[in-house]
C-alpha cells in the first residue's frame, strides 16, 4: 500500500482545485447576460452557419500525414530512453525506420500534398508549363 | 545478436527496397513520362526469391520473431510466384484504366512484404503486424478505382469487416499472453505442452477468437460474408491476387499457430476446424452454382477452396500438411491466371466479368479460350491439371487421418462445382457471341506471357508433380 495515499491527495487536491476556481467563479462573478453571450460559441467568433459542411480534403491528408509522423516521433522517445542499451543495431535499425519514412516524405512533398491553397499550385502549375 | 541474425529479414529486404524505389520513381516521374515501375517490382520479387532459394535449409532467424525455415520459404517463393504473375498481368490493365502506376505497384509490393512477413512470423505479435501490413495495402488496392462506386463499396466493406477481425485476433493475442506470459509460437507450444491447461477454459478462448481471426482472413464460412462483394468490387486482377496471396500468407501463419503452438489442443480445435471446413466446402460450392457473374462465382469458388485447404490442416498428418503448401502453391498459379483473362478481357468501362460476356469467346479470342478453360479444368480439379493433384493429396491425407466424412463431402463438392466451372466452358465454345456486346480487348505482351506461363506450370505439375511435392514434404519436414 505505500505510495497510495500520495496518489489519492493528488486526486483530491486535482478535483478540489477545479472545483475550488469553477465554484469561486460562479458565486464571485458579475452576471450581465446578454443574447449573444449566452449563444453557444467557439474562439469568439458568432456562429454563422451549420457545422456540418463539406471540408477541403487538404485537411484529411494534413490529418493522415500528422498521424504518420506523430507515431514515428512516438517511436523515438522509447529509442531516445533505452539508447545506451540498445547500441549500435538499435540505432540502424532506427535509421532504418527513419529512412523508410523519409521515402514517404519525398513522396507526399512531391505530390503536393504540402502546397497549401490554390496560390502554390498555380505557380506549380506555372513552372511546369514553363519547363515543358 | 544483429549481424548474425539478419539473414531471415533479407527476402522481405528486397521487396521493400523495390516498393521504396517504386514510390521514389512515382514521386520523381514527371507529369506524363512512361516508367517501368513494374519492372522494379519484378527485380524486387526475384531478389526475394533468390535470397529464399539460398536460405534453404539453413533454418536462419532474426531477431528472435522471424524465421526463415523451409516452410516459410516454400511460401515466400509461391508469394514471388503470385507477386511477379501479378505484376504481369497488371501493366496491360494499368495502362488501359489509367491507374496510378507507382501507388499500385508500391501498394502491391508492401502487401508481398506484409504476407511474407507472415509466413516468417515466429511471434503472435509480428503475425498481427504482418496481418495489418497486407491487409491495409489491400484495401487501398480494393478501391484503387475511385470513380467506381462499386469498388469504393466493395473497399470499405472490406476495411470495416478486416478492422473486425484483426480486433478479434488481437484480443485473442493478449488471451494468450494473460496465459502463458509470452507472444512467442515456440515459447506459447513448450508452455502449453509442458503445462496441463486442459481444465482452464480461458485457453479456449483464446483459441476461438485467434480461430475467428484467421477464418475472416481465409474466408471461412461462416465468416466469409465480405469475399463476394471484395472480389466482385475491385479490379479482376486485384481480387485474383487477394484470393491468392491473401490466402496464401494467412494459411501459413494459420497453420504454424493452430499446428505448432496450439498442437496440444488439437483434441479441442480439430473438430471446430471439422464443421468450419465441411460448412465451406459445402456454402462455397452450392452458392457458387446461383452465380451469373464470374467474379462473384470465382470468388465462391475460393471460399470453396479454402474449404478444401482446411481439410488439410483439420488431418494434420505428413500428408496433409505437404498438401496445403502443395494446394496453396497450384491454387495460386490457377486462379491468378483465370481473374488474370478475366482482367484482360476488360476495358476501362466495362469489367468483363458477367457470364454471358463469355459467350462465343471462342471465335474472338481462341487462344484464351482455350486457356481460361485449362484453368477452369484445374479449379474443378480434373486431370491433368495441378487442381487434381493437390485434392488428391489433400483428400488422401483426410482419409489417412481417417477423416471419412470430410473426404465424402470434398469429392461431393468437387463434383459440383465442375458444373459451374463447366458452364463456362460451354459458354465460351457452344454460346453464339451476343451482338450487341463490346468486343473485349485484344491481349498482348507481358499478360500473354504471364498467362503461358501459369498454363505450362499448371499442366506441367499436373503431370509431373513429384519434384514440387518432395519438396513441400521437405519443408514441412523441418518444423512440425
Amino acid at each position: 500500500m505505500d505510495g497510495w495515499p500520495g496518489v489519492v491527495i493528488m486526486i483530491a487536491l486535482g478535483v478540489g482545485f477545479a472545483a475550488v476556481m469553477i465554484g469561486l467563479s460562479v458565486l464571485l462573478g458579475p452576471k450581465n447576460p446578454t443574447p449573444e453571450k449566452l449563444a453557444p460559441y467557439e474562439c469568439g467568433m458568432p456562429a454563422v452557419g451549420d457545422a456540418r459542411e463539406r471540408h477541403s480534403v487538404k485537411f484529411y491528408l494534413v490529418a493522415m500525414i500528422f498521424l504518420l509522423f506523430d507515431i514515428e516521433i512516438a517511436f523515438l522517445y522509447p529509442w531516445a530512453v533505452a539508447l545506451r542499451d540498445l547500441g549500435w543495431p538499435g540505432f540502424v535499425q532506427v535509421v532504418t525506420f527513419f529512412l523508410i519514412l523519409a521515402v514517404g516524405y519525398v513522396y507526399v512533398w512531391r505530390k503536393g500534398v504540402l502546397d497549401w491553397g490554390p496560390v502554390a499550385r498555380a505557380t506549380r502549375a506555372a513552372a511546369r508549363r514553363e519547363a515543358a | 545478436m544483429f549481424n548474425s541474425s539478419f539473414d531471415a529479414v533479407v527476402p522481405m529486404l528486397c521487396v521493400v527496397l523495390a516498393a521504396l524505389a517504386s514510390m521514389g520513381a512515382e514521386a520523381f516521374r514527371a507529369k506524363d513520362e512512361e516508367m517501368p515501375i513494374g519492372g522494379l517490382g519484378i527485380v524486387g520479387l526475384a531478389g526475394a526469391g533468390i535470397s529464399s532459394g539460398l536460405l534453404w535449409n539453413r533454418n536462419a532467424a532474426s531477431f528472435g520473431v522471424l524465421v526463415a525455415d523451409n516452410f516459410a520459404l516454400f511460401v515466400t517463393l509461391t508469394l514471388v510466384i503470385v507477386g511477379i504473375l501479378t505484376i504481369m498481368f497488371s501493366s496491360q490493365v494499368l495502362r488501359r484504366d489509367q491507374l496510378p502506376k507507382g501507388e499500385y505497384y508500391a501498394l502491391l509490393l508492401f502487401s508481398l512484404v506484409g504476407m511474407i512477413m507472415m509466413a516468417m512470423a515466429n511471434d503472435l505479435l509480428i503475425v498481427f503486424i504482418a496481418l495489418e501490413t497486407l491487409s491495409l495495402s489491400v484495401y487501398v488496392l480494393t478501391g484503387i478505382r475511385r470513380d467506381d462506386p462499386k469498388a469504393t463499396e466493395a473497399a470499405f466493406k472490406y476495411f470495416l469487416l478486416g478492422a473486425f477481425s484483426s480486433a478479434f485476433f488481437l484480443y485473442g493475442i493478449a488471451f494468450t499472453y494473460g496465459l502463458t506470459g509470452t507472444t512467442r509460437l515456440d515459447q506459447v507450444g513448450a508452455y502449453l505442452a509442458a503445462q496441463s491447461m486442459s481444465d482452464n477454459p480461458l485457453i479456449l478462448v483464446a483459441l476461438g477468437l485467434l480461430l475467428v481471426g484467421f477464418a475472416f482472413k481465409i474466408s471461412a464460412v461462416p465468416f466469409h460474408m465480405w469475399t463476394p462483394d471484395a472480389y466482385e468490387g475491385a479490379p479482376a486482377i486485384v481480387s485474383g491476387f487477394m484470393s491468392t496471396g491473401v490466402k496464401a500468407a494467412a494459411f501459413a501463419a494459420f497453420a504454424r499457430v493452430f499446428l505448432s503452438s496450439f498442437e496440444p489442443f488439437s483434441a479441442d480445435w480439430a473438430p471446430i476446424v471439422w464443421i468450419l471446413a465441411a460448412l465451406t466446402m459445402i456454402l462455397g460450392t452450392v452458392v457458387g452454382v446461383a452465380q451469373s457473374n464470374l467474379k462473384r462465382m470465382l470468388a465462391y469458388s475460393s471460399i470453396a477452396h479454402g474449404g478444401y485447404l482446411l481439410v488439410g490442416l483439420v488431418a494434420a498428418n505428413q500428408v496433409g500438411k505437404a498438401a496445403i503448401l502443395f494446394y496453396l502453391l497450384a491454387y495460386a498459379v490457377t486462379n491468378l491466371a483465370a481473374f488474370g483473362v478475366i482482367a484482360l478481357l476488360s476495358s476501362r468501362e466495362k469489367e468483363t466479368d458477367e457470364l454471358r460476356d463469355f459467350a462465343g469467346l471462342w471465335h474472338t479470342h481462341p487462344a484464351l479460350a482455350a486457356l481460361m478453360t485449362v484453368c477452369l479444368l484445374s479449379l474443378g480439379g480434373l486431370p491433368p491439371t495441378v487442381g487434381f493433384i493437390g485434392k488428391w493429396y489433400i483428400f488422401s491425407a483426410a482419409v489417412s487421418a481417417g477423416y471419412y466424412g470430410l473426404a465424402v463431402i470434398g469429392v461431393l463438392t468437387s463434383v459440383i462445382s465442375v458444373f459451374f466451372y463447366l458452364r463456362v466452358v460451354v459458354m465460351m465454345y457452344m454460346a453464339d457471341r451476343d451482338a450487341s456486346a463490346p468486343v473485349p480487348s485484344q491481349v498482348t505482351g507481358l499478360g500473354m506471357v504471364a498467362l503461358a506461363a501459369s498454363i505450362v506450370a499448371i499442366i506441367y505439375l499436373g503431370i509431373l508433380p513429384t519434384p514440387v511435392l518432395d519438396l513441400a514434404a521437405e519443408s514441412i519436414a523441418t518444423i512440425f
